[in-house]
């Protein structure tokens, strides 16, 4: 028998749990050519900000043991331009299409959601209020729970459309965001981002991102990830992505015993354009094997022993 | 696993993703490697310039692809041909794949380079392992019957593996070394601006040129044909993620009519080939 995967994320109905990581699977027609979009359970495109912009000098990665470090500065072309041309070749799939938004200020992310509200083809916003590697907003917002109360009002006084708040590791007590922004209406959370950090090259004796720190993601970051998702699933009753180092469906699966009823795939497309769907093929798998009817009962189960 | 093709902003891409048989692998020069590897799909839609993304390993670690030049492509036995040098942990663990194994190719990938026309004059610069692209564009040339003026350079003799297969394709490079082992006895622009300013080596202006090597090698060949208003085409490098677009990582400046002077392009997807002119070179 089929296992049943659908779930629902804060009202986003998606058929299975498996979605991407903003920022690394762009607007969709990079990796069409390797995987049917149809069989992701959703697709969260590339951060997207109100004006263009040119994001940060190279080298904007290097690898670090088992994972990346990445400084790309949310190079995108800006709002409008989304809507207008990479928004229609997504629209002739079926597939949700959540839209990651970032910041400079509080009204940015009011005008950002105005605007995403009212473009047809938008299944929820993703809100990254963690970016670490811009100097305005970005981290500003994440670190501190009563600005990420503010965001989240703003944008719900914008728009009707589902909210999902994106959290970040790098602060003293992620329950405390989570916590603030789901009394500020959030409808879900995702998490995590990138983690700070920073590599240097001992030959030339200097920083070897052009941005000098980005943010860590890949397989190095997972317990770090799961961890969060766990502490997240304890404190609050929202619906939870996670995400951070996830390459295969054992990963998938210790993310969602965490607590987390969807899970985003990232660096692991860069390996494997085919990763999400391998991905869900293996999840499918695991519930064939435990017995599993519905990927519901995974949710969270390891709080459960 | 092959893939179908769609359209990406008006163009249609066609690349795969494939486990590729190793069918060779050579040790040419000091830390410099040969590949053949057995992967039809990509070897007959592969063009000059163009790139493939490979998974030198299997582990998490090393865990980016790594990209390379397409050295040559032979259509007929379905087979790609790399050159590439060790540099670090990922082309050592290359070095020592070995016939038979089975890797990771994605490609082929990026723009390559666009095609003299017939009877037009072109010269091709190359320098150390920046080679690679080159000798299958030469072999293209060739095959169109358009002859080149090829300008070669390396750190010394032994870096120049493809030598003899660039003089059997029928052109006669110029050669530099910087140990003065081979040729001409300094770099390979030194030896260009040389002979462009030698009015008894009658220099021939070349409709255009096509470059691939060292940033500091590509910086210097760029005010030398910028100042004669010869047209080039460059192959870039820049630190890559994805290879297909999506993560943004692989940039570089280009020329633009706005308030910066310039944009980032994606060596990825918008190149690794970028006309010369528009490339933004006093911070390359
Ligand atoms: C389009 C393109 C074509 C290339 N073609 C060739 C070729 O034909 N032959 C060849 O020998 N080399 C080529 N290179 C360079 C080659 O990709 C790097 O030398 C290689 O990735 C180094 O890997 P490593 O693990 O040995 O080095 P490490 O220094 O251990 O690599 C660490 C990280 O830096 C990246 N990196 C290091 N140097 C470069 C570089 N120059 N360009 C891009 N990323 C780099 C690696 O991919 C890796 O993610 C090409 C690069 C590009 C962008
Ligand atoms: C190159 C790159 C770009 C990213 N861009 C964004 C972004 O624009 N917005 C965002 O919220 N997260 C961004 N992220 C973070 C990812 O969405 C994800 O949270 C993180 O990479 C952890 O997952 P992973 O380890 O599976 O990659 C980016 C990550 C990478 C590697």
């Amino acid at each position: 028998m089929k296992p049943e995967l659908s779930v629902n994320i804060g009202g986003i109905k998606m058929k299975n749990p498996v979605t991407t990581a903003s920022g690394t699977f762009g607007y969709g027609p990079e990796y069409a050519p390797y995987i049917d979009l149809n069989r992701l359970g959703a697709i969260v495109v590339k951060g997207t900000t109100l004006k263009s912009r040119q994001g940060n000098p190279t080298p904007r990665i290097v690898e670090t043991p088992s994972g990346m470090l990445n400084a790309i500065g949310l190079q995108n072309p800006g709002v409008d331009y989304f809507i207008e041309r990479a928004l229609p070749f997504l629209s002739n799939f079926d597939l949700p299409v959540i839209v990651n938004i970032s910041g400079d200020t509080v009204e940015d992310y009011g005008l950002l959601a105005g605007k995403l509200d009212s473009a047809s083809g938008v299944a929820g916003l993703e809100v990254n209020i963690s970016c670490p590697n811009v100097k305005k907003g970005g981290l500003q917002f994440g670190s501190d729970p009563e600005s990420a109360a503010e965001v989240v009002r703003v944008i719900k006084s914008s728009t009707g459309l589902p909210v999902i708040v994106k959290l970040s590791p790098n602060v003293t007590s992620i329950t405390d965001l989570a916590v603030s922004v789901a009394e500020a209406g959030a409808d879900a959370l995702s998490l995590i981002n990138t983690i700070l950090g920073m590599a240097i090259d001992i030959k030339a004796r200097r920083p070897v991102l052009g941005n000098i720190m980005g943010g860590l993601s890949g397989p190095a970051v997972r317990p770090v990830a799961v961890r969060c998702v766990w502490q997240v699933y304890k404190a609050v009753k929202l619906p939870i992505i996670g995400m951070g180092g996830i390459v295969s469906a054992e990963d998938a699966i210790e993310f969602i015993l965490a607590g987390a009823s969807a899970v985003a795939v990232g660096t692991a497309n860069f390996v494997n354009p085919r990763a999400t769907v391998e991905i869900l093929e293996g999840i499918e798998e695991y519930c064939r094997k435990y017995g599993c009817r519905d990927i519901q009962e995974l949710v969270g189960a390891a709080h459960r022993q | 696993m092959g893939s179908i093709g769609t359209s990406v902003k008006g163009r249609v891409e066609l690349s795969f993703l494939i486990d590729a048989l190793v069918i060779k692998q050579e040790r040419v020069g000091p830390g410099l490697y040969f590949m053949e590897l057995q992967a039809p799909e990509i070897a007959r839609k592969a063009v000059p310039g163009q790139f493939v993304h490979m998974q030198v390993s299997r582990e998490l670690e090393p865990l980016l692809r790594r990209p390379f030049s397409i050295y040559n492509a032979d259509q007929d036995k379905g087979r790609l041909e790399l050159l590439y040098q060790v540099v670090g942990k990922g082309t050592e663990i290359l070095s020592k794949a070995a016939p038979g194994q089975n890797l990771s190719v994605l490609g082929p990938l990026g723009r390559g380079f666009v095609l003299p026309e017939k009877g037009q004059k072109v010269m091709v610069v190359g320098g150390g392992i920046g080679i690679a692209p080159l000798v299958f564009l030469l072999k293209e040339l060739a095959a169109g019957g358009i002859s080149a003026e090829v300008y070669l350079g390396a750190r010394t003799k032994t870096c120049l593996p493809s030598l003899s297969q660039v003089g059997s394709m029928g052109f006669q490079p110029k050669v530099a070394s910087d140990d003065g082992t081979i040729g001409y006895h300094g770099q390979i622009t030194a030896l260009l601006e040389r002979d462009m300013a030698d009015t008894a080596i009658a220099f021939l202006k070349p409709d255009m040129a096509y470059a691939c090597g060292p940033k500091p090698m590509l910086k210097s060949l760029a005010r030398l044909l910028l100042a004669k208003h010869i047209p080039f085409q460059v192959s870039l490098e820049e630190h890559m993620g994805c290879g297909v677009g999506a993560c943004l990582s692989c940039a570089c400046k280009i020329k633009a009519n706005n308030q910066e002077g310039y944009l980032y392009r994606h060596v990825c997807v918008n190149g690794p080939v970028f006309p010369g002119e528009e490339v933004v070179w006093d911070e390359a």
